[in-house]
């Protein structure tokens, strides 16, 4: 019995109804918008929050309602939402469940239902979590780290009901990650089209596979410490909290250990940084060779950088834990892998450059969002070798430096890989182009915004300024210089994010009054291009799987009048195309490759 | 092309493994997408139970009272006798016979044999029910003993706080199992698998059964014998 052939055999579900169409759907191209709209939903409440901070940071006392509860708990909940519920869930959920079976050439995820649950699930967390906004107390204002003991003690805000929604939220969210992943990793390794081989797989899908994996390893880690914190909080248990004397009473709590947690934690957390950065360096790559009509520089390399940092990530949490009272020896360790994972990331911004290098490069809204991140990520990764010495770190803890840094290397980097990402696959969802003149708004002032924003904050946390304070006045050794920087900033932020309204706007006149794409409007040659129908139907491909026979980085081969070459292309109709003849619009349905000896 | 690939040679060493694995269409040859999942669920699930065996080993040097004697806690008088550990060894003895039963069950599947694979999987669903049973009993005598998630009379508190959330996931994995077995079970009596003649179901529920007994073990072997 053969199961290389399941692909084939395996019956398509057909929605009947507008209900199983668009709304209870198993199709990956509907849970993809479900869950794109969703995460940019919260994300959006994270930006107002981050709005309502800077106010507070700019002009102290400008907003009556901002007391340092309220801080906290903004604070809180904008790292929260924009870290997992947005980020995570965009690339894994909104362009994994997208662009897999499509890149891949599967008619759709392994077990569409599973994947349908793995929406329901994210989206229940996400109302757990806006729940929290209206329970008694407010949410939970324990910073995003959620560190015990803290975090569940009396005169943190939202220790009543806030922290308890907030762990729920965690676990459902794990819940949906895991379902959604496992259909990702599976279609990814077991139901790919014929000639389809790992190593001719776009960039894109092994960002998102590798991230998978991550997730799929480092979740639970978050899982097991939200349910002993649960437990810890609910049942009045110790895995977490020592002795304590609170306002003169001994709590009920001895014995447990608080940096347990913060190990836990940042198992999950550091791979986290990956899930959400290897995606973003899958899609950049190739929005980067597409829009320069190059071909990748190094793919084998930057497949195996992939894989290193992937398992590199897991060895490096402890760098978040420098100033923890950890055994000062792991120091040692951590500080080594730490700026060991930076060999295969700086090989990664090399071969980037390197594919630009003499490209024909089309200075398209996706691709300057693919340049801006190359700075952006340099940027944000040279503040990480800073971080990454303990002895550069120690000082430098809990400054704005830190906040600088992870900002510009995990925030604004991935989220312009975002932007860049929606602006080249848009024509393929909606089959209408965004509008280029507002993208270009769009782009350069988020760029030079973002900009504006953070380069700022890295001399204040040089000046020593601490993070996660509610307010600066009175402090001598904050001069009032940092205090017009501060307000500057908070300009910044604000013009920032209010020019998202901008691509809010353009998403949603596009998408009704944009200019129809094509099926290819970029020229570009991975699978998801060659669709017999833009936007895809339901299965994907019509009658046939599509037949690989190449790698999708051939762009401007020589000897051919066109500057691409899609990977359904055979090698036979390459030679037709060099003659100049028109290349046959229909697969041959007997044409199948020649095994896997055919590589590219 | 599928013999295509059998008789083309890899090229040797890691080059070859690489090509293997990166290799036309799937990477696991013979495997069906069902059990490529259950595989990699069961990798995520080993990291759950790892984190929560790692913060049970972490809380019990960190807690500065006195740990309970598992010898003690878990003791039985029979026949005025305290015998150490007796229930917890019936019960092992029990998950692990019940492993037997399903890899038998797996047996009659791929011959085809309905009858006999659907009687020696409910078998397995009963005695991972027996299981669960017994750890009602273990759990109802240690609270009539005064032992709770947050404090007991033997010693540290986190013990009932691990003993309680250890084994209280494990066994709703194992409830879980046990429901997951009667379903495919009555499934296979039924006849549902008879269109395509392929009864890779029963293995794959058999993977998850065995990782359930596996993590016992070492449940067993960190917090019983410890």
């Amino acid at each position: 019995m053969t199961y290389a052939e399941q692909a084939e055999n395996e019956a398509l579900h057909e929605p009947k109804s507008f209900l199983t169409r668009y709304i209870w759907s198993q199709d990956h191209k509907v849970i993809a918008i479900q869950y794109s709209l969703t995460a940019i939903f919260v994300g959006l409440i994270a930006l107002v929050l981050s709005g309502l901070m800077r106010l507070q940071l700019g002009f102290p006392g400008s907003l009556e309602f901002m007391d340092p509860a309220a801080y906290y708990q903004a604070m809180t909940m904008h790292g929260m939402i924009m870290v997992i519920y947005l980020l995570t869930a965009l690339f894994l959920g909104g362009f994994g469940n997208y662009l897999i079976p499509l890149m891949v050439g599967a008619r759709d995820m392994v077990f569409p239902y599973v994947n349908m649950l793995s929406y329901w699930f994210y989206l229940l967390s996400v109302l757990v979590l806006i729940a929290s906004f209206f329970a008694p107390g407010g949410p939970t204002g324990a910073g995003w780290t959620l560190y015990p003991p803290q975090a569940i003690t009396q005169g943190t805000p939202g220790t009543d009901w806030g922290i308890v929604l907030m762990l729920v939220s965690l676990a459902l969210f794990i819940v949906a990650a895991t379902m959604g992943g496992l259909n990702y990793v599976t279609t990814i390794l077991q139901a790919r089209t014929h000639g389809m081989t790992l190593l001719r797989m776009p960039l894109s899908v092994w960002g998102i596979f590798m991230a998978t994996v991550l997730a799929l390893l480092a979740f639970p880690a978050l899982f097991v410490s939200a349910v002993m914190m649960l437990f810890d909080r609910l049942l009045g248990t110790s895995f977490f909290m020592p002795a304590i004397i609170s306002m003169g009473q001994p709590l009920e709590h001895q014995g447990g250990s608080p940096i347990l947690f913060q190990h836990l934690f940042w198992f999950f957390g550091h791979p986290e940084v990956y899930i959400v950065a290897l995606p973003a360096f899958g899609l950049v790559s190739d929005l980067i060779s597409t829009h320069a009509r190059k071909n990748i520089f190094g793919y084998r390399m930057m497949v195996w950088a992939i894989i290193a940092i992937g398992v590199l990530s897991f060895v490096v949490w402890a760098h978040h834990m420098y100033v923890s009272g950890m055994n000062p020896y792991f120091g040692f360790f951590f500080a080594f892998t730490t700026l060991v994972i930076a060999v295969p990331t700086a090989l990664k911004v090399y071969n980037w450059v390197l594919t630009l290098w003499h490209g024909d490069i089309h200075l398209t809204v996706p691709m300057l969002f693919a340049l801006a991140f190359i700075l952006t990520f340099l940027v944000g990764g040279l503040t990480g070798l800073f971080l990454g010495n303990v002895i550069v770190d120690v000082p430098l803890s809990d400054t704005y430096f830190v906040v600088a840094h992870f900002h510009m290397v995990m925030g604004v980097a991935p989220i312009l890989v975002v932007f860049g990402a929606i602006y080249h696959w848009f024509p393929k969802i909606s089959g209408r182009m965004l509008n280029d003149r507002l993208g270009r708004w769009h782009f350069w002032i988020t760029f030079l915004g973002t900009y504006a924003i953070y380069f700022p904050m890295h001399y204040l946390g040089f000046l020593g300024m601490p993070r996660r304070y509610y307010a600066y006045e009175n402090y001598e050794f904050i001069p009032q210089s940092a205090h017009d920087l501060n307000a500057f900033i908070t300009v910044a932020a604000l013009l920032v994010g209010t020019a998202q309204l901008l691509f809010l706007f353009n998403l949603a006149w596009s998408t009704f009054k944009g200019k129809p794409a094509g099926a290819n409007p970029w020229h570009a040659n991975s699978l998801e291009w060659q669709t017999p129908e833009t936007p895809p139907r339901h299965g994907n491909w019509g009658r046939k799987l599509p037949v690989v026979h190449r790698w999708p980085y051939d762009y401007s081969v020589p000897g051919l009048a066109q500057d691409y070459l899609p990977q359904t292309i055979s090698d036979q109709q390459m030679a037709q195309l060099k003659s100049g003849q028109p290349p046959a619009s229909e697969q041959p349905a007997a044409e199948r490759p020649t095994g896997p000896g055919d590589q590219r | 092309m599928a013999t295509e690939s059998v008789t083309n040679p890899q090229p040797p060493g890691l080059r070859g493994l690489v090509s293997d694995w990166a290799s036309d269409k799937d990477a696991f040859k013979q495997v069906s997408w069902g059990k490529a999942m259950m595989w990699i669920f069961l990798l995520s699930d080993t990291f759950i139970f790892s984190c929560f065996l790692t913060g049970y080993m972490t809380v019990r040097i960190s807690t500065t009272a006195d740990w309970p004697n598992p010898s003690e806690v878990f003791a039985l008088t029979i026949a005025g006798q305290s015998i150490p550990l007796i229930l917890i060894a019936i019960m092992t003895f029990v998950l692990i016979s019940s492993s037997g039963t399903m890899a038998m069950a797996v047996n009659f599947g791929y011959r085809r044999r309905r009858l006999p694979a659907a009687l020696l999987m409910l078998t397995t669903a009963l005695l991972g029910a027996t299981f669960v049973g017994m750890q009602a009993f273990e759990w109802t005598k240690l609270i009539e003993e005064g032992v709770r998630p947050w404090g007991n009379p033997m010693g540290a508190a986190q013990f009932g706080a691990a003993f309680f959330m250890i084994t209280g996931f494990h066994g709703l994995h194992v409830s879980v199992g046990v429901i997951y077995l009667s379903i495919v079970a009555f499934k296979v009596l039924r006849g549902d698998y008879e269109r395509r003649g392929n009864y890779q179901i029963i293995e794959i529920t058999g993977l998850y059964w065995h990782f359930v007994d596996l993590v016992w073990v070492f449940i067993f072997a960190f917090f019983y014998l410890w």
